[in-house]
């Protein structure tokens, strides 16, 4: 596998505040890379440094081979977007899209344009001027934007902020289609845990600046270790069956057992043979029960 | 470099806030010739109340274009650095309101592409402020007004002067005043650029912009031999109005005037230059603070 991204001891010291700390990761060519933490975890300080945008205390960052000192070759092959940009209100998409691409050295070409709003579902609107834009398509066109050199490795901090929920599916569709039909490699940050268990191939979570884990989301994901939780009518008799089965309660309260989510069907069929009238089953071993119970670790 | 700059003159002239300062100079200039067609020889008068009984004038004739335009640059480059200000001030620290700044620095330019762009497209705003100066301040002017020899009224130590430039004299004086301007007010701009880096908003360094003119102006009109030496000589304020300069005409051993001839040429050269040196020092400290400058807005 090729290294696109390689970071070693990064490291960011504000008015003595250490905000990220030794922080170590590698994005594969070819990865979708959830970058996972809390709000104040690091995560934007981390991409910013990672664009150049603020000057690391120590620490060493390579993108394409390139040291983050040799940021303009770095830039060249990278799109990015960084939290909400509110972009030129008294400017078109289509203007935007004219100005970025001249910035990133690229010829304006108005068809090449057209297809690059059409992606971003701003076609219809591109002559419009942004004032008028909602913020979910302030976002989109922030993407295409990113996109406009048509980057190796697009970063994205927090690109679900602000929308609504159509305009997060729309989000998490396009990033799908970035990574598998344009071969993209992608860096996306977010707070937001169910919307990178359904996007990333690997992750890192950071807590209070230092990682916590970083691996394969499906390694992460131990289908092992899924928490199910489990409603019937009777619940007593529900928990006693579950108890003299040799389960073991994880929250009594509520019902929730540890177990290998392919045996949930064989559980099913086992409590409705026994007599339990089941109104629910649930597994819920998401990231976001990981994420808690890893970051619970660290406070 | 040039496509950064074309981007910014674009982005500069998409602006509704770009035109204020257009009408308000147009609005301005335009009174000032409404009152001037209305009632020009009172005002005369009034100027010429001390010296009447020594010379005689056709004060119809003194009030011509290119006294009027005269006229109108002593009152108006005092009010133009706040224009300037308006759209310097809001070079860096707009885009970090908008949160366009970082989409611009995760592009392949560097920040003193930026900084020296931004100020570049400040100075081309700053020139064409002034074209529009000399378009309805002069040229408009002479339409209306006609054009003969100009009258300048000058206080000089306890003393007062009238001197007079012939017609055919003045052009010349009219073009280097405003290019003379020009670097006045690319100070101004470059001041306004350099605060505009420290804030996220446009507010802050216009207002300060304006403050520090403000200040340094009243600092420079204090006549005391303290301040004379040793503040003076340090404030671009003490240069702002040195195009005068240029309309103070020279004179021979009788006191006649000399045609195409300035009083004190050394003193406008050393003028123009301390004016560049401040901005050669403001743009340096501009690149230097925001190459080190987190981006965090």
């Amino acid at each position: 596998m090729e290294a696109v991204a390689q970071i070693s001891g990064l490291t960011k010291i504000f008015d003595g505040k250490t905000v990220v700390n030794d922080l170590s990761f590698t994005v594969q060519k070819g990865d979708v890379y959830g970058f996972l933490g809390q709000n104040g975890a690091g995560k934007s300080t981390t991409i910013r440094m990672l664009l150049g945008l603020i000057r690391p205390t120590s620490g060493d960052i390579s993108i394409f081979s390139h040291s983050i000192q040799h940021k303009l070759e770095i830039l060249k092959r990278t799109g990015a977007l960084i939290e909400r940009p509110d972009m030129y209100k008294y400017l078109s998409a289509y203007e935007h899209m004219w100005i970025f691409s001249k910035l990133s050295g690229i010829k304006p070409n108005r068809d090449r344009i057209m297809q690059q709003l059409e992606m971003v579902d701003l076609h219809n609107r591109s002559r419009d001027k942004v004032k008028t834009f909602s913020q979910g398509m302030k976002q989109r066109l922030g993407i295409a934007v990113s996109l406009v050199h048509d980057p190796d490795l697009i970063i994205l901090d927090e690109p679900t902020n602000g929308l609504d929920p159509q305009g997060i599916a729309d989000m998490r569709h396009l990033i799908k289609r970035l990574s598998t039909d344009h071969y993209k490699t992608i860096i996306i940050s977010s707070h937001l845990l169910s919307e990178i268990e359904q996007i990333a191939t690997r992750m890192l979570i950071i807590h209070k600046g230092k990682k916590i884990i970083e691996g394969s989301v499906s390694e992460l994901l131990d289908p092992a270790d899924t928490v199910v939780q489990i409603d019937a009518v009777n619940n007593e008799m529900l928990k006693n069956i579950l108890l003299s089965s040799g389960y073991q309660l994880v929250d009594a309260e509520n019902i929730r057992i540890k177990m290998n989510r392919q045996s949930v069907p064989e559980l099913i069929e086992k409590l409705t043979r026994e007599g339990v009238l089941l109104t629910g089953v649930q597994a819920r071993h998401s990231l976001e029960d990981y994420f808690i119970s890893l970051t619970n670790q660290q406070n | 470099m040039w496509s950064l700059f074309s981007i910014e003159l674009y982005k500069i002239s998409k602006r509704p806030r770009t035109y204020i300062a257009f009408i308000a100079i147009t609005a301005i200039v335009g009174i000032f010739q409404f009152a001037f067609k209305a009632d020009g020889t009172n005002y005369m008068n009034l100027m010429l109340q001390s010296v009447q009984d020594t010379f005689d004038l056709d004060k119809t004739k003194a009030i011509n274009g290119y006294f009027m335009c005269y006229i109108i640059l002593n009152t108006l480059l005092i009010q133009v650095p706040i224009l300037v200000a308006l759209i310097a001030g809001d070079a860096i620290s707009g885009e970090a309101n908008m949160g366009t700044l970082r989409l611009l620095l995760t592009k392949p330019v560097t920040r003193t592409q930026v900084i020296l762009v931004k100020f570049a497209a400040s100075t081309v705003y700053t020139i064409m402020l002034l074209i529009w100066m000399a378009v309805t301040a002069l040229f408009l002017s002479m339409y209306i007004f006609g054009v003969d020899d100009m009258l300048i009224f000058r206080v000089k130590g306890e003393e007062s002067q009238i001197l007079q430039i012939t017609k055919d004299d003045i052009m010349w004086r009219y073009i280097a005043a405003f290019g003379y301007a020009a670097v006045a007010l690319s100070v101004i701009a470059a001041l306004a650029m350099f605060l505009s880096i420290f804030a996220e908003n446009s507010i802050g360094p216009i207002i300060a912009t304006v403050c520090i003119v403000i200040v340094c102006t009243v600092i420079s009109n204090i006549n005391l031999p303290v301040i004379d030496d040793n503040v003076k000589p340090y404030l671009f304020t003490s240069y702002l109005v040195g195009w005068k300069g240029f309309f103070y005409i020279g004179t021979n051993a009788d006191g006649e005037p000399i045609k195409g001839s300035l009083e004190n040429w050394p003193a406008i050269r050393n003028s123009l230059l301390i004016l560049f040196g401040h901005i050669g020092v403001l743009l340096t400290a501009s690149v230097v603070v925001f190459n080190k400058k987190d981006i965090l807005s």
